[in-house]
């Protein structure tokens, strides 16, 4: 005989606490999974180059010279410094684009635009992000290069400023976008205040906004740089590949990240190339990790000021 | 003394006032004079705050807010203002819900003299600690007139959007339902400002304290339902002689 009241104290394992298990589990394990994976792939590389790092390579070397010579018998070179110049050079430019340009949009998207305009903008520059950068690579390769070389009548056209136009087209969306989440962020309460007082929609924007917005806006930034620093089929077809230290934009330049894409195929397993490939993943790792820390840090300070 | 036509502050003629297709103010006509605190009472959405955003234009920044009628803000429209940023500067508005901006107290008080060009650190310091005594707040914040606006609490963040308001030096004050979030005492003492303030400048009081309308108000409107139901001596309407018992029994606290 069961009465409701009966019912109530029936602490039987029903369907949904089964599910509840369940379900659990499968979200840990996939929780769990990405953080072993991210390790293990740290883990990897390090394996790979750190051994080489401490034991062969000569630091001072590496930071110094230009010298990158890694299958020259028999004592190789690994000069790091025309990579880590080219890399620099090619996201300080695309940097120099794409700042100013995924800030404007930013705003133009996040203050002006109103309705159907504005979701169109969006939806663009969503678009604009899942562009394959071995596309903008090709664009480097057959539009830009010789639009340069007509342009400002040079020899070559893969540049560091090809590389850099178009590494800073590829990080301007993702950079608009993450700009634009922080300007929605400030209240609009702001705004009001603001306009109430007699303020211009400008001078809302440069005084109120844009300062409540800062921490967002600069982890953008940073997210955009960690971009460019890892991005390697686009700049390997762009910059032109040669090894140099550029003094001027018309000068090609070879990344870090192209280097490890071009050579590694023709290493040896195990050989003193391929290691000191896996050191400059290492260098690479190292520097987008700590961009990206700055980041995390950065945002998540903004949103822990504004509420 | 000046003429009877420019003695109104505001002219209000066949106001009204649509959000999408929902009406929030319905043919409101009626005047508010120079230097005088008009009192605006009514329950809820009987569209004071509405009437109070079209006086300034917010509307313009309200999606879907739809304003027909008039407004003449010295006897001139205000849809006529060319420059809508000049009308706004002359209008403070102290919003019910406090907004410290996210800049330092200084800064927030400094913020509108500073748009009207006023550079020096001398005078920008003289309206700071005039407009934040006024606003009855200068004691408890002037150790500490660089920490952020927004870390203050409820009631002084109120008190800091009063002193914004005033360092406009405005020729007319609209406040709405300011005292929601000020302790009683601190109401007592802005109320008192707002008695002085009244020699320079026209006060618009939205207010859903009856008490307070009649303690400061020298006229009052009643707000229902999106239409005025009636304007009058404040004193009259608080002694029973209003022209609508609806007024009455509001006012005596029968409904709303």
């Amino acid at each position: 005989m069961s009465s409701p009241q009966s019912d109530r104290l029936d602490d039987r394992i029903d369907a949904a606490w089964i599910w509840d298990r369940i379900a659990r589990a499968v979200i840990f394990v996939g929780g769990i999974s990405a953080i072993i994976f991210v390790v293990a792939i740290f883990a990897f590389v390090a394996k790979e180059g750190l051994t080489f790092i401490f034991q062969k390579l000569d630091l001072g070397f590496f930071f110094t010279s230009m010298e990158w010579r890694p299958a020259q018998e028999p004592e190789p070179e690994f000069g790091g410094l025309a990579l880590i110049a080219g890399t620099a050079s090619v996201t300080g430019l695309a940097m120099l684009i794409a700042v100013p340009f995924s800030l404007g949009v930013a705003i133009y998207i996040g203050e002006f635009a109103t309705g159907k305009v504005r979701e169109t903008l969006k939806i663009l520059v969503e678009l604009l992000a899942a562009i394959p950068s071995v596309v903008w690579g090709f664009i480097g390769l057959t539009i830009l290069n010789p639009l340069i070389i007509d342009l400002f009548n040079v020899p070559v056209g893969l540049t560091v400023l090809n590389a850099g136009i178009i590494l800073g087209l590829m990080a301007a969306p993702i950079m608009t976008t993450i700009a634009e989440d922080a300007l929605k962020a400030v209240p609009d309460s702001y705004r009001e205040a603001a306009e109430a007082m007699g303020a211009t929609r400008w001078q809302v924007i440069r005084q109120v906004v844009l300062p409540s917005a800062s921490k967002g806006l600069v982890a953008a930034i940073l997210l955009g740089v960690g971009r460019g620093f890892g991005e390697t089929m686009a700049v390997l077809m762009a910059s032109g590949h040669a090894i140099n230290i550029p003094t001027s934009p018309f000068d090609s330049a070879r990344a870090l990240t192209a280097t490890i894409a071009a050579e590694l195929g023709d290493t040896a397993r195990g050989s003193d190339h391929y290691k000191a490939l896996f050191s400059l993943g290492i260098l690479l790792f190292l520097v987008t990790f700590v961009i990206n820390l700055l980041a995390d840090v950065l945002v998540r300070k903004g949103a822990s000021d504004r509420s | 003394m000046v003429s009877t036509a420019s003695s109104l502050k505001l002219n209000v003629k066949d106001l009204s006032i649509r959000y999408g297709s929902t009406l929030a103010l319905e043919g409101a006509s009626f005047a508010v004079r120079e230097n005088e605190i008009f009192g605006i009472i009514g329950p809820a959405n009987s569209g004071k705050t509405s009437f109070i955003r079209a006086i300034n234009r917010m509307d313009e920044m309200t999606p879907g807010m739809e304003v027909r009628g008039d407004i003449e803000f010295n006897g001139k429209s205000v849809t006529d203002w060319r420059n809508l940023y000049a009308l706004r500067s002359r209008i403070g508005v102290v919003f019910p819900l406090p907004v410290g901006l996210p800049m330092s107290i200084y800064e927030n008080v400094a913020f509108a003299a500073k748009l009207r060009g006023v550079k020096g650190k001398a005078d920008l310091d003289e309206v700071v600690e005039r407009c934040l005594t006024r606003a009855a707040l200068w004691d408890e914040v002037k150790d500490r007139l660089d920490s952020l606006g927004s870390l203050l609490s409820g009631g002084q963040q109120q008190r800091l959007t009063i002193a914004r308001a005033l360092s406009q030096d405005p020729e007319l004050l609209l406040l709405d339902e300011f005292s929601i979030a000020v302790d009683p005492v601190t109401t007592m003492r802005i109320e008192e400002v707002l008695k002085e303030l009244k020699q320079e400048m026209t006060i618009v009081l939205v207010t859903n304290l009856t008490q307070q309308a009649q303690r400061l108000a020298d006229r009052t409107a009643f707000f229902l339902e999106g239409k005025v139901i009636e304007v009058g001596d404040t004193a009259d309407l608080f002694k029973g002689k209003t022209k609508d018992p609806r007024t009455t029994h509001y006012i005596e606290g029968r409904f709303g």
